[in-house]
């Protein structure tokens, strides 16, 4: 049973459930609203009614799924940073839990800090760029399956649309525009600056990526997640693909922007970057997505890279895939906290002049690969 | 474009400003502005007995509060013409090279952060606490130790702490290793200081830079060897220095100095002789000058004392190495990035407090 399955069987109760209340009403009431009950009950049982119903219920399960993996990232961050650093970490709010509970708490605070838009701010572009940051980011997890039961971007017969991975790094490179936006509508130097970097380092980034995904997509032949997991059954393409793998890591760690490559919010130089005139819940929302960005990442290398939920059925395939995403994101984390910052000037260097070649030499051993009929 | 960075900057270690000028990401301007932790420390000491001044001029450095205390004592003393017994110049000499370890690894915790590096700034003052937790036990506080008096210091050494001290310095000569690796190790620390701020010999001394930014750039000079006070002239250790002139070798030069400072903490503690420790002096002090120059460790700390014959200085004049070299800052800013801007200054270890007085 797939998600939509799933998620059908409840809808499909569910208005079973309604409608008998609307029927009760065409029963008994005079003749004309009857009709007009009765009518609602079956406009609610039609097919269109239930795909859409069932559609949106999934949206909300994979949301819930994803707010709660992002949760526990950063959990697992404080967590780790705190080891790293030699303390414990969150520890007393939820303290059973190990202190699970702190990302709320701390959540909850910055629901009720007052949001502010700075007086000379470009109005518009200031509001809607976190709405453009959040959304895009979560138009991402929107195509990626946990496993060929799990995910949305399916038809009703629950096949995966063809072009799904496509699609992930299309909404994925959405991001540069909104801090941009974000960095000039704010209307300060530090944002501008954020902005300016950011715009570039995540152009010149998106190249090599990309490369790199190319020969993923070269080896298996599809464009779409299981068809690209699939091929993996028998060996993952970080293996063949070791160089683009390293390539796809190290391009990914600039893209969600975390700290050897995070120039755009780089706290010693430019206060807080593109953020820094965001406050309350608007700051929360752009702090959530970023490690909402670095789950995605790391679900994208388990997907094309590390086999996705392929491993032995002792464990659900969905449990797998997300050890793999939790592993990449500790691996990317750990980055984080034992490297200091690069500067504008070298990472545009380590990205043209280092990671475009290699992406290259990668996408010909993947042609190679090809050609020699090994995949 | 000008960018102020500062008063309220994560670059700013106190509270300063930058004003750089900035084409794209480069620099072709920059105007230091300081002033804005003036205290009028120096028209404070006027109004002071002479003892009453060592607890305000331990606040003249919040990092090296100790050093300051100490070169005050020693303008008195050259004022009165006080000699201090040799047991309480070996104890100077150990608390002063504490008071360097415990400043570098806070310097060194602030570089770590400016560039990026939260573990870094995790490490050192951790280890940091080793020395103040060892000066709290000899002098009761952590920050602002008001250990030093004229004509020796406030008491001796307790019984055992000796050990301790040892034993730091084998902790920290172990952690100092660690961090080594830690640094240089990483590809990216280095990207980001080797040919970055380059400060040459000739401009560090007409700019009056000194301190270890002038030992990085090649001039060997330290007044601790070069003007022998207090036991120094007794110990074996080596003047760090490196030609580079970058930001790396003022790395370099503070990160040998460490090791050096754990030599001379040895060797003072091995050799303190007994005695006094304390001689008593004088209320008032003659009519005259008395001026003194030390090592300290962001560059050469000199006071100049005018007594009056009464019991509380004439004018003291307090001359700061830190207001010389963020003064000679925009020589060394020009033509390198924005992100350049942290790890230049950074390598300098700004101090506000003694810098506006």
């Amino acid at each position: 049973m797939n998600l939509y399955e799933f998620c059908n069987i409840i809808i499909v109760w569910l208005v079973d459930l309604v409608n008998n209340l609307w029927y009760w009403l065409g029963d008994f009431l005079p003749w004309v609203f009857g009709d007009f009950f009765t009518g609602v009950g079956d406009l609610a049982a039609s097919d269109g009614h239930i795909a859409v119903m069932t559609i949106l219920l999934e949206v909300l399960v994979v949301l819930i799924v994803a707010i709660v993996n992002v949760l526990n990232f950063i959990w697992i961050d404080r967590k780790l940073s705190g080891r790293i650093f030699d303390f414990y970490g969150p520890y007393y709010v939820g303290y059973r839990i190990g202190g699970w509970l702190q990302n709320i708490a701390d959540g909850m605070k910055l629901f009720v800090k007052e949001i502010i838009t700075p007086r000379d701010a470009d109005r518009l572009g200031f509001v809607l760029a976190p709405v453009i940051f959040v959304s895009s980011s979560f138009l991402i997890l929107a195509t990626i399956p946990l496993s060929p039961n799990f995910g949305i971007a399916t038809n009703s017969a629950g096949a995966f649309v063809p072009a799904g991975a496509l699609f992930a790094f299309a909404a994925f490179a959405i991001a540069p525009f909104s801090i941009l936006l974000a960095g000039w509508s704010s209307n300060n130097k530090y944002t501008l600056i954020g902005g300016m970097r950011s715009a570039a380092q995540m152009m010149s980034y998106e190249i090599p990526l990309l490369l790199a995904v190319a020969s993923v997509f070269l080896l298996a032949g599809d464009f779409g997640f299981v068809g690209i997991v699939e091929a993996q059954a028998n060996i993952w393409f970080a293996i063949p693909l070791f160089i683009g793998f390293i390539v796809f890591l190290v391009s990914m760690a600039a893209e969600v922007e975390v700290t050897p490559f995070d120039l755009p919010e780089a706290e010693a130089e430019l206060v807080e970057g593109w953020t820094t005139e965001y406050c309350g819940m608007r700051f929360g929302f752009f702090m959530m997505t970023s490690y909402l960005r670095g789950y995605a990442g790391g679900a994208l290398a388990t997907a094309l890279f590390l086999g996705g939920w392929n491993g032995p059925a002792i464990i659900p395939d969905e449990i797998w895939f997300l050890i793999k995403a939790y592993i990449v994101f500790v691996v990317i984390e750990w980055m984080r906290w034992s490297l200091p910052r690069v500067r504008v000037d070298q990472i545009l260097n380590l990205g043209w002049k280092r990671l475009l070649p290699l992406a290259m030499v990668n996408l010909l051993i993947a042609a190679g690969l090809k050609t020699m009929g090994w995949f | 474009m000008w960018i102020n960075m500062g008063p309220q900057h994560p670059m700013t270690h106190g509270l300063w400003n930058l004003r750089v000028k900035v084409d794209g990401e480069t620099i072709v301007d920059a105007e230091p502005e300081v002033g804005y932790l003036h205290r009028g420390i120096e028209k404070i000491c006027e109004n002071r007995t002479y003892p009453q001044v060592i607890p305000i001029t331990d606040r003249l450095c919040y990092g090296s509060s100790m050093s300051w205390s100490h070169l005050y004592c020693r303008t008195i003393e050259d004022l009165m013409g006080l000699e201090v017994p040799e047991r309480a110049q070996y104890i100077r000499v150990v608390v002063l090279e504490m008071q360097r370890l415990a400043s570098h690894l806070m310097w060194l915790a602030a570089y770590a952060v400016d560039l990026g590096m939260m573990a870094g700034f995790i490490y050192s003052m951790r280890d940091r606490e080793v020395f103040v937790d060892l000066l709290q036990n000899l002098s009761g506080s952590r920050l602002t130790y008001n250990y030093p008096r004229i004509g020796g210091v406030a008491h001796d050494i307790p019984p055992g702490w000796d050990k301790e001290a040892l034993r730091a310095c084998d902790y920290t000569e172990q952690r100092l290793r660690e961090y080594e690796d830690l640094y240089e190790g990483s590809k990216i620390f280095m990207m980001r200081n080797e040919g970055v701020g380059i400060l040459r010999r000739d401009d560090a001394m007409n700019l009056g830079v000194t301190g270890p930014p002038m030992r990085a750039s090649g001039a060997k000079y330290d007044l601790r060897k070069d003007r022998p006070y207090e036991a120094y002239a007794d110990m074996d250790f080596e003047v760090c220095s490196r030609t580079e002139g970058d930001c790396f070798a003022r790395y370099r030069v503070r990160m040998d100095e460490m090791w050096e400072s754990c030599r001379i903490i040895r060797q003072a503690i091995q050799n303190m002789p007994k005695g006094k420790w304390r001689v008593v002096a004088p209320r008032n002090a003659p009519e005259g000058t008395g001026m003194a120059r030390v090592e300290d460790p962001r560059g050469e700390g000199m006071m100049y004392a005018v007594g009056d014959g009464s019991d509380r200085p004439y004018r003291l004049k307090i001359r700061s190495p830190i207001f010389v070299t963020v003064s000679a800052a925009p020589k060394f800013l020009v033509g390198y990035k924005i992100a350049d801007v942290v790890a230049i200054m950074g390598g300098l270890d700004m101090c506000i407090g003694e810098n506006d007085r």
